[in-house]
């Protein structure tokens, strides 16, 4: 037996993918947020109302990400935004060559902010840079307040994590420490930004768009 | 769940490997960090379905867990992070940056060496 030294990344393919996203975002100044969290959590209705209500701030463009179906662009389209879906046919997270073929079906002249809505899943997507700026996870308070100690690692990568369907709280439905939650997520990520919102009624929507327009002016001075 | 397709990007290198060596190979040694979202036993699983009938058929994977690393805002001090307790193993701070995750890197692989 004798043993051969590799060293070799199984994973290149996707990063030299990643590579070409994250340059050509940067060299357009283009802000990329990468959207994650379990289905249902509420990604589409928070991104169709942050479109409509921040139209006259931020031009927004969105990737979506499903297995199946063009669902979630027609509703992005609803909103007159461009969307581009990408069906992965079952598997569990967007890629990097993915996201690059979708960015050149957008209008990205035009616009400040593109939203990759990835595959709903907390675990997987985590762990596929696909170039962009950062990572927003979100929660939404059925899912449970031990997420962020269950899942750690998207928590542990984001920029922002948005605590969706907050009405459900106020109206006692669910169980939800916020206190718990947020504990949790610094433990590994001192930095990330927290908002409470509901994308249903609107509440605590715009210090989340606030923040957004922050980034875009950051990265276009 | 994307274990499958590690596995075929696994099976595509070592293969290559084992043409370049024109030998058979027996074990495989990958490290991964923390936050890379692998299984080592849907992993193993996975790669031992698609060799079969390759020259890869038979051979073990071993996975080796590289732990998280942080650096400490405080004391500048780089450390190994306790994921059930995260804090700076000098100072004790909390206030860390959290360190890029190690890769998924296919490190080594052993040989057979026949007549």
């Amino acid at each position: 037996m004798y043993k051969v030294n590799v060293g070799k990344k199984i994973l290149s393919a996707n990063e030299e993918y990643a590579l070409k996203n994250s340059q050509l975002l940067t060299e357009q100044k283009k802000l990329c947020l990468n959207m994650i969290s379990s289905p249902g959590s509420g990604k589409t209705t928070i991104l169709a109302r942050t479109i409509s209500e921040s139209k006259d701030k931020i031009k927004i463009g969105v990737i979506e990400g499903d297995i199946q179906t063009e669902i979630d662009a027609e509703r992005i389209r609803a909103t007159k935004a461009p969307a581009v879906q990408i069906n992965t046919k079952g598997a569990c997270h967007l890629s990097a060559a993915q996201v690059n073929s979708a960015l050149g079906n957008l209008p990205l002249g035009d616009l400040d902010l593109i939203f990759i809505e990835n595959v709903g899943n907390l675990v997987c997507p985590s762990a596929f840079e696909l170039g962009e700026t950062g990572k927003i996870v979100v929660l939404s308070v059925a899912e449970g307040d031990d997420k962020p100690a269950k899942y750690p690692s998207i928590f542990a990568k984001s920029k922002a994590m948005l605590i969706n369907k907050i009405d459900l709280l106020k109206a006692g439905m669910v169980d939800f420490d916020i206190e718990r939650a947020k504990a949790d997520a610094r433990k590994l990520n001192k930095g990330i930004e927290i908002f409470p919102i509901s994308a249903k009624t609107g509440e605590g929507m715009t210090d989340w768009y606030d923040w957004l327009t922050k980034e875009v002016k950051n990265l276009q001075s | 769940m994307h274990e499958m397709m590690v596995a075929e990007s696994l099976l595509a290198a070592i293969s290559t490997e084992a043409t370049k060596q024109n030998a058979r190979p027996v074990n495989a040694r990958i490290s991964c960090g923390m936050l890379n979202a692998i299984n080592d036993e849907v992993l193993c699983f996975a790669f031992e379905a698609i060799a079969k009938g390759t020259k890869c058929e038979g051979m073990k994977l071993h996975i080796e867990y590289k732990p998280m690393r942080g650096r400490c805002k405080s004391c500048n001090e780089s450390f190994d992070v306790e994921l059930s307790h995260p804090e700076c193993s000098k100072c004790s701070s909390e206030d860390f940056e959290l360190l890029p995750d190690a890769p998924l890197l296919l490190e080594e692989i052993e040989f057979a060496t026949e007549q």
